[in-house]
């Protein structure tokens, strides 16, 4: 019961800080945007190509939404020393951990929505038809690869190059949720039947559960002066 | 000194053992029926991807090492253990497509081995550069242990994740199914070259953790005499 009051006391904090500047979810949402943009001009793909090279799409642009977002989600906790002040708290910082993840995965699903959307209208392509599953698929890998790049984003924010090093760090490690995620979603959007795509998705779950208990486990060793 | 001595001696097996796998290489094994003498690059390439693997492992070790007990050898093992397993993980990135241009007809292909090997690569140089890039020096170990232990976790997942996206690959040669299969010349010529590789590999595994044991003694000396630290 008090782990829910810590976990959500990090999580509304968040949420009020967004709510406050609205930052972090527009810069992700207009990059996210961005990068549908120019792949259009990479590669003007034609109604029956768009099918084809979305779910890649779609999963790119995601993947650098995320990054934005986990680089800010821990940049602004080293304004005023703020990090320092979680460090001293007198709580299991793994709970501070799913405080932010939690955050993070509610900003990359609002920007994930935007983006689909966009992409919807753009490409003259309905989701709803297979909105069910693609939603579980997104869900899924979304959740294995915030849980990654919350714990990344708190250890690249003790580095000078913040902003690079991120990335670096978190791109071979999704590499199995983002394979996953653009296979699945193939699938699905194809229409094909559930069961020739359900492996990817017990993957990404496998995944998103294995990083979620590790980062959980490993997050005081971040805080830790 | 007897330190000196004992690193002579590792130095002086290690130059043996490279001798004589090479010989074997060249000399010893037969030659393959299809591909010949350019599949001699077998050897270097597989014996390179073991000690890679070997090489991860030991930063995953030390790194829990590091984080349980906070002992300054444990991180000097896991950096000492990424970087030179770099090396050798970048032999297996260069021998690869050497081999594969002749035989395949090309440098490089999406296959699930190589791929997987190129993932590896990857975690290899962001462990690298989070220990360099990271701004506090006494934060250096706890972050890059967890970015180690991580690493090594994804491991497996990658593999699987790679294996299920490319499945069309040559199917593995050893211990790869009943058709598949080394000759016992063969066999005895890659155990002895890896043999080669893993002695080498222990060498400058010890002489890095040397020099960043030497590097802690003198930051703790300058720091007794109110010298300020040097910068690494």
């Amino acid at each position: 019961m008090r782990s829910l009051t810590i976990i959500s006391a990090i999580f509304v904090k968040d949420l009020r800080v967004e709510w406050r500047n609205r930052e972090t979810l527009a810069a992700m949402c207009v990059f996210g945007l961005l990068v549908v943009f120019l792949f259009n001009f990479a590669f003007a793909p034609g109604r029956e190509e768009s099918l084809r090279l979305l779910p890649g799409l779609l999963w790119v642009s995601f993947a650098f939404a995320g990054i934005i977002c986990f680089n800010r989600s821990f940049a602004v906790e080293r304004e005023n020393a703020c990090l320092e002040g979680m460090a001293l708290a007198a709580v299991d910082p793994g709970l501070i951990f799913v405080g932010k993840m939690l955050a993070n995965l509610l900003f990359l699903g609002i920007a994930e929505c935007v983006i689909v959307f966009a992409a919807s209208l753009w490409y003259d392509f309905s989701f709803l038809p297979s909105l069910k599953w693609f939603a579980l698929i997104t869900f899924l890998c979304t959740t294995g690869y915030v849980a990654v790049g919350t714990m990344f984003g708190a250890v690249a924010a003790n580095t000078h190059m913040r902003e690079v090093m991120l990335p670096v760090l978190q791109f071979p490690v999704a590499v199995p949720v983002l394979i996953a995620g653009i296979e699945a979603s193939t699938g699905a959007l194809k229409g094909d039947p559930p069961a020739t795509y359900l492996g990817w998705i017990k993957l990404a779950a496998g995944f998103a559960v294995i990083f979620t208990v590790l980062s959980y486990l490993l997050f005081e060793y971040v805080l830790e002066e | 000194m007897s330190k000196t001595l004992s690193f002579n001696a590792h130095l002086l097996v290690t130059l043996v053992w490279v001798v004589v796998a090479l010989g074997m290489v060249f000399l010893y094994a037969p030659q393959e029926a299809t591909m010949g003498e350019v599949q001699r690059i077998f050897y270097i390439h597989v014996s390179s991807a073991w000690t890679a693997f070997v090489a991860y492992f030991l930063v995953f070790l030390g790194s829990v090492g590091y984080l349980w007990k906070h002992s300054p050898e444990a991180d000097d093992l896991a950096q000492a253990a990424g970087e030179v397993g770099f090396v050798f993980c970048s032999a297996v990135l260069v021998t690869g497509p050497l081999w594969a241009k002749p035989v395949w007809g090309i440098w490089w292909t999406w296959d699930a081995r190589l791929t997987l090997t190129f993932v590896l690569w990857l975690l290899f140089v962001s462990y690298l550069m989070l220990r360099s890039y990271v701004s506090s020096p006494g934060r250096t170990g706890a972050l890059a242990a967890i970015v180690g232990i991580i690493g090594f976790v994804d491991v497996p997942i990658d593999y699987m994740a790679i294996r299920w996206w490319r499945t069309q690959h040559p199917q593995p040669v050893i211990a790869g199914g009943e058709s598949s299969g080394l000759d016992p010349r063969m066999w005895v010529t890659l155990l002895v070259t890896w043999g080669a590789f893993l002695c080498l590999f222990s060498y400058l595994l010890r002489q890095r953790m040397w020099l960043a044991e030497a590097r802690r003694e003198l930051s703790a000396l300058r720091r007794a005499l109110g010298i300020r630290p040097s910068e690494d």
